[in-house]
């Protein structure tokens, strides 16, 4: 992921930089993500572990799957755009994760709060039936 | 700057009146970043109201009951291998191989279709046992979240298929080669989007 030694073209303009991509960059990020991808579909289509102990583990490689492809795919560095785009991505993840956090919270406990009242039989069960 | 700065008898310069080059696109990749961070924004909004919404299923189907994983997973190759062909076309680019990027820009494409085939064979199916979008909240999100993400691969082939004939027309020139890369990280971050998809909607709820 070295600089483009090519980016001063002869006709001397200076070209934009551009990430260098290299071969071995994304048959890593494949095989990785292909590895990723499988074995929480090999999980849950067989369930060989409890629903929640898979839930935690397919939400983990999501999140090192999601890690391989902004490495290798999209040849995230933190010298990319003179470091610009790595604080772009920080800042959005920050945003991503107050607004999620944020609003399960609130809305979970809307949900507590506001629940059916019990006098009403079939309110109760409503969401759980398929 | 560094120059004028640099020297000790010279007084510090916070700021800058010179002219600077501005190099035609020099500023799109990040820009272009930029708005990926915002479109994230959309899709992490469009999450968190599958997440609150998706289990309320109005006495309805719940996931357990639509969801086909081997066509999910089948949907996951498809948007998977068409990465790995899309740097494919931009090593292509790097070695000035216009032929051998529209190859596999038109690879990268085929596989953006069988994927966009295979999604909306999903929902046809779904609409027609009767979970519909207005079915329930559940489904509402679910519709929305997944076309959102329909619809971005589709604009992304509508956008491969014009580069391909910007290709054909002035070749390799510098302007093309950023519109490669653009589009490169376009397509990767839709794959990191699917990522989340595949998880959270349909292996989540399958466990749910």
């Amino acid at each position: 992921m070295s600089a483009d030694p090519h980016n001063h073209t002869a006709d001397g303009h200076h070209e934009i930089e551009m990430p260098h991509a290299t071969m071995r960059d994304y048959v890593i990020g494949f095989v990785l993500s292909v590895i990723l991808t499988a074995i929480p579909f090999w999980l849950v289509m067989t369930m060989p572990l409890s629903a929640g102990a898979t839930g935690a583990i397919i939400m983990g490689f999501a999140v090192v799957q999601i890690v391989v492809h902004m490495v290798f795919f999209l040849h995230m560095t933190p010298k990319a755009e003179g470091g610009w785009s790595l604080t772009s991505l920080i800042f959005t993840v920050i945003v991503v994760v107050i607004m999620l956090a944020g609003s399960l919270w609130v809305m979970h406990h809307l949900n507590t709060n506001m629940m059916p009242m019990p006098h009403e039989p079939t309110s109760q069960t409503a969401g759980q039936v398929l | 700057m560094s120059a004028k700065t640099m020297t000790a008898d010279a007084p510090v310069q916070f700021y800058d009146l010179d002219e600077h080059p501005h190099p035609e696109g020099h500023s799109t990749m990040l820009g272009f970043w930029i708005y990926l961070m915002s479109d994230c924004l959309i899709f992490a909004i469009l999450f968190a109201c599958y997440a609150v919404l998706g289990g309320s299923y109005a006495a309805g189907p719940a996931p357990k009951d639509l969801f086909d994983l081997k066509l999910i997973a089948l949907n996951t190759a498809m948007l998977l291998f068409s990465s790995i062909t899309y740097g494919f076309a931009v090593l292509q680019m790097q070695q000035g191989e216009v032929k051998g990027v529209q190859i596999w820009l038109a690879i990268t494409g085929l596989f953006g279709l069988a994927f966009l085939g295979i999604e909306l064979y999903e929902f046809h199916h779904l609409i027609e046992i009767g979970a519909t979008p207005q079915r329930s909240a559940f489904l509402s999100s679910f519709f929305t979240l997944v076309g959102t993400h329909g619809l971005h691969v589709t604009f992304g082939i509508v956008w491969l298929v014009t580069l391909m004939f910007q290709l054909s027309k002035h070749g390799l020139i510098a302007a093309n080669k950023r519109r490669v890369m653009c589009l490169s990280m376009f397509w990767h971050f839709l794959d990191v989007v699917w990522i989340g998809v595949f998880t959270f909607v349909y292996l989540m709820g399958v466990l749910r």
